[in-house]
């Protein structure tokens, strides 16, 4: 019931904001606040659980913290399965989290609407956690769009000056691949129904389907597509550097903070699970896209002027790690992957938090515009480098967690990707570097006049810094939380995955034989 | 014989004929639009009750005389339409209570066409047909030009005429083709089966089964036989457009399923290729041609041959025997969600277009900022393209869903793909539309919503909404009802 309440507290948090705007135009922001706090006071005693509902997930069983099940449309076999396992619990906290922090980052921004304007983020908010805890994948798909629409609605009302355009490139393209997923979707309760004679779109019932390895590459192609997207790796992430420019300041948090976490979400718990056959034959693609978004985002990355563009683009570079990390299959490689998660949603969305400070005071997110602003804001400037440093991979914080799990566990598995990935950290530390320099050294501009941090940036921006920095020393915690959902996901991959790795070399033995 | 004639099950048509009497008698000594309005919502209520007791007695279908079969399939399309017809009534009020005097007998002909729409969903025999769709045609010929607001409603009205009447023709002509090859007029008389391949009777059959889709086609406003559509839609008032839009399509469909399943129609490759290319054509044409429109009416008119052609893949995967109930449940279950939204997407042209004597504010342009000025309105508007877009929420992807579903199940792949491209477009000027209304509001014009016009969408609005989360309720009753079909 927790996870019910949560998404009930925060549709009516945005209910109420939007009409207590008629009222008190200031009170939106006040009430979107309490009732994200409200849900994270809800959801908190639920960490302290242990996961001891147990269900059978293909040959395995898995564990989780809440379970619930309700009959949708019986008729065709839809359901309401709500569960939470550690990796779901993690996320829903990282959303919680972070949707605070995009109500205080744009505490003064917005002057028009704000009724509506909290309104649409609370409702991507139960999107999000929608998202995060469907168990039936007719259920996961409805999430999937719902939180789409108000995204579409912040980028498109509140953004800047090409939000228009932005706001249809982020929806066309998260839209198509997303009735992409949805064929796959029903191709594999239709074949799977053509087998076993139910209809059914319940998680539990489709791991472990016996459909053909033709089929099941097709299908799992959807549902890759649609995640990667989402993610956004190389070369399906043009929508990004717009929609995250355009959006505003709470959008963009979100946006790279939460919306872009669904997709791998997506790959970890659906993908793999469900087709772990195509999943091995595609690892070796997957591994590879994984790793030129890594370099292709960090060049683009440097490339850039546009403080916002840069994170974004730094973002394609990050979720490359996570992609790698998911399809080198091995428990490093996984808890990399899931740390890089939820540190880059930490790092970037608190550089986006940041972005939009600076937009708001200079009126300009150009670099080259800016200059020496570390001697009249230095709190800003340190904070900034901070979080610059975070998202570059320093020791010591979650993000070099993540990039170093995620970069051992794939060299186990492929030396050469790997080595292409590592070049992404170069190239990370000079980005991030050159933007330091470029906003905070050098001259002053006289012109320029600049206020430090104030206190409510400074309430958005301690969570998140202690966040990093103990993900960083003790990153253990996370890793037994989302432990045995990622070893239920490793025992359905491996076994097949060593068969065919094995037939795979077989085969290239022969191969060289028969040269 | 005679003496065992049952007419009861035809009551909701008898209820509906004495109610247009009334009107008509009622209109000769009292013209009052309020009386009229309400007369006629009254009327269409009863008929509903009508078709619900029908509906309710065990034993059915019911042949009555050889023309009608009233089965509850044809019950569900009949109350559709009441239902359609009783909102559009609703939404016309304040609409013609500003365009002048002499507003009364749009209601009757708005009752009369409803009548042709329910004879369609019941007739079981060629001659039923055409009177059903002339019963439709013929009124609606004076209900697209009723106000005569100078040329523009009077050329989309002559359109229509001269453009229906030739579909109606080569109805016609493809049914006397139909009599030549099968000796029959009644549907059930109707099998391709019988019919050896080589023989003269099959190329009659086939050139008859051409003929007569091309004219159902026409009507349906299926690529490429979709011209006429924008003018019409444009010229028309706004509650006679939403009728073209809801009602007709949907009975002709409806009498087209029926017709199809009865005569095996899917059992001839020639047949379903034809209908392949219809549903191709009109999700292409239907949604690129709809990307650039500036004028609403005409957007909705494009966009509804790109709806009709999603709802034709449900048609071809009709074809196949054991996908067939999935494929009639999908098939009704998305006409339902289409005509809600349409319904209430010409609603809401409606109530915008209330003030203007001249003209219906459609222009894409008055639309800019509404969601700052009648934030309801726009709210409404914004349900209804988003329905259209299928995004969940609506009713509109529960269609799309059952759409994909039965098109998965038979594998229709290519048409598939075609319709998520499609999809895609499409999101592109629905998309556009919320944007219009979200941008700043150039003037600060608020007025308030019509009361009989803003209940009625409401409604509407709440039901699309409704059936988008949960639907169980219509998908278990619309499978019930779709049963005695097959």
């Amino acid at each position: 019931m927790t996870i019910i309440l949560v998404m009930i507290t925060l549709m009516l948090g945005g209910v109420t904001a939007w009409l207590a705007q008629a009222w008190q135009p200031h009170w939106p922001k006040w009430i979107a606040l309490a009732s994200c706090l409200l849900a994270g006071l809800l959801l908190a005693p639920m960490l302290a659980t242990t996961p001891d509902l147990v269900h059978a997930l293909g040959q395995t069983s898995s564990t989780w913290h809440e379970y619930l099940h309700v009959d949708w449309v019986p008729r065709l076999g839809i359901s309401f399965i709500i569960g939470v396992d550690g990796l779901s619990l993690v996320m829903v906290s990282l959303t919680l989290l972070l949707g605070g922090v995009a109500i205080l980052s744009s505490w003064n921004e917005i002057d028009t609407n704000q009724g509506f304007f909290h309104f649409n983020l609370m409702w991507t908010l139960t999107g999000v956690v929608g998202v995060f805890t469907s168990l039936d994948l007719f259920q996961f798909f409805f999430f999937w769009e719902v939180m789409l629409v108000p995204m579409y609605f912040l980028i498109a009302i509140w953004g800047h000056e090409q939000r228009a355009r932005a706001a249809m490139k982020f929806f066309l393209f998260t839209q198509i691949s997303g009735l992409l997923m949805l064929v796959s979707i029903l191709a594999l309760v239709v074949l799977n129904m053509a087998q076993t004679g139910v209809l059914t779109f319940n998680y539990f019932d489709l791991v472990g389907h016996g459909l053909s390895p033709n089929a099941s590459w097709f299908i799992m192609l959807g549902f890759f597509i649609a995640f990667v997207v989402k993610l956004p790796a190389f070369p399906f992430h043009p929508w990004l550097p717009d929609a995250h420019t355009q959006a505003p300041t709470a959008a963009s948090v979100l946006l790279a903070g939460i919306l872009l976490k669904t997709g791998a979400y997506g790959l970890i718990r659906f993908t793999l699970p469900l087709f772990p056959e195509a999943a091995h034959q595609l690892a070796t693609t997957a591994m590879l896209l994984g790793a030129v978004s890594i370099v292709y985002g960090a060049l683009l990355a440097f490339a850039q002027t546009d403080f916002k563009r840069l994170v974004a683009y730094s973002s394609v570079s990050h979720m490359g790690f996570v992609l790698l990390g998911v399809y080198a299959f091995n428990e490093l490689a996984l808890q990399g992957a899931v740390m890089q998660m939820v540190a880059h949603g930490l790092s970037t969305a608190a550089l986006f938090l940041i972005a939009g400070a600076l937009q708001q005071r200079l009126h300009t997110r150009d670099m080259t515009a800016m200059g020496g602003l570390w001697a009249l804001a230095p709190r800003l400037g340190a904070m900034t480098l901070f979080f610059i440093v975070a998202s570059l991979g320093m020791p010591g914080l979650g993000n070099f967690v993540g990039e170093f799990l995620v970069l051992l566990g794939s060299f186990q598995v492929n030396i050469v990707i790997t080595c292409i990935a590592t070049l992404g950290l170069v190239t990370g530390a000079a980005y991030s570097l050159i933007a330091i320099q470029r906003v905070f050294h050098g001259d002053v501009s006289p012109k320029v006049r600049l206020t430090d941090l104030r206190g409510r940036e400074f309430v958005a921006l301690i969570p998140l810094v202690l966040g990093l920095i103990w993900l960083g020393v003790a990153p253990q915690p996370l890793f037994d939380l989302v432990e045995p959902m990622l070893s239920n996901v490793r025992e359905l991959v491996t076994p097949l995955g060593n068969a065919s790795l094995g037939n795979m070399s077989l085969g290239n033995a022969s191969l060289e034989v028969a040269r | 014989m005679m003496e065992n004639l049952d007419l009861w099950p035809v009551l909701p048509m008898l209820v509906l004929t004495g109610v247009i009497l009334s009107l008509a008698l009622v209109i000769a000594f009292f013209r009052r639009l309020s009386l009229s309005c309400g007369l006629s919502v009254l009327g269409l209520a009863m008929t509903l009750a009508a078709i619900v007791w029908v509906a309710q007695r065990t034993g059915g279908p019911w042949q009555v005389t050889p023309l009608l079969i009233v089965d509850s399939y044809g019950l569900l399309f009949s109350a559709l339409a009441v239902l359609a017809s009783m909102l559009i009534a609703l939404m016309a009020y304040s609409y013609q209570a500003n365009r002048g005097d002499h507003q009364d007998e749009f209601f009757l002909l708005l009752l009369l066409a409803t009548l042709g729409g329910m004879t369609l969903a019941v007739s079981a025999h060629f001659a039923s047909l055409i009177l059903g769709l002339e019963l439709l045609g013929v009124s609606l010929y004076a209900m697209i030009s009723y106000p005569s607001r100078g040329h523009f409603s009077l050329e989309a009205g002559l359109k229509y005429l001269i453009l229906s009447g030739v579909s109606s023709a080569l109805i016609l002509f493809g049914i006397a083709l139909l009599y030549g090859a099968f000796g029959s007029l009644a549907f059930s008389d109707l099998n391709i089966a019988q019919i050896s391949a080589d023989s003269d009777e099959r190329w009659l059959m086939l050139a008859g089964i051409t003929l007569l889709l091309a004219g159902m086609a026409f009507k349906l406003s299926l690529a490429p036989f979709h011209m006429w559509t924008p003018d019409v839609y444009e010229g028309a008032p706004a509650p006679v457009a939403a009728f073209l839009g809801t009602v007709s399509k949907a009975s002709i469909f409806a009498v087209l399923l029926r017709l199809f399943i009865n005569v095996d129609g899917f059992d001839d490759d020639t047949l379903m290729t034809g209908l392949y290319w219809l549903a191709l054509l009109s999700i292409l044409i239907g949604n690129i041609l709809a990307l650039m429109q500036t004028s609403i009416k005409r957007l909705l008119a494009y966009s509804s041959t790109a709806q009709m052609g999603y709802l034709m893949v449900a048609f071809i995967a009709a074809s196949a025997l054991p996908g067939r109930p999935m494929a009639v449940e999908a098939a009704v279950m998305f006409l339902i969600a289409y005509v809600l939204t349409t319904l209430g997407a010409f609603g809401v042209v409606t109530l915008m277009s209330t003030d203007d004597a001249e003209h219906d504010t459609d222009d894409l342009s008055a639309y800019v900022g509404l969601f700052w000025r009648r934030p309801l309105l726009a709210s409404f508007m914004t349900a209804m393209m988003l329905s259209l877009a299928g995004i969940p929420l609506t009713a509109g992807f529960i269609g799309k869903f059952y759409i994909f579903t039965t098109g998965v199940q038979n594998e229709l792949w290519s048409l598939l793909a075609i319709a998520v491209v499609g999809s895609g477009i499409g999101l592109f000027y629905y998309l556009r539309v919320v944007y219009a209304m979200t941008r700043p509001a150039k003037d600060d014009t608020r007025s308030s919503l019509p009361m009989t016009g803003g209940w009625a969408l409401l409604a509407i609005t709440l039901l699309l909404i409704g059936l988008g989360v949960y639907p169980t309720p219509l998908v278990n009753w619309v499978s019930q009802m779709t049963q005695q079909l097959l």
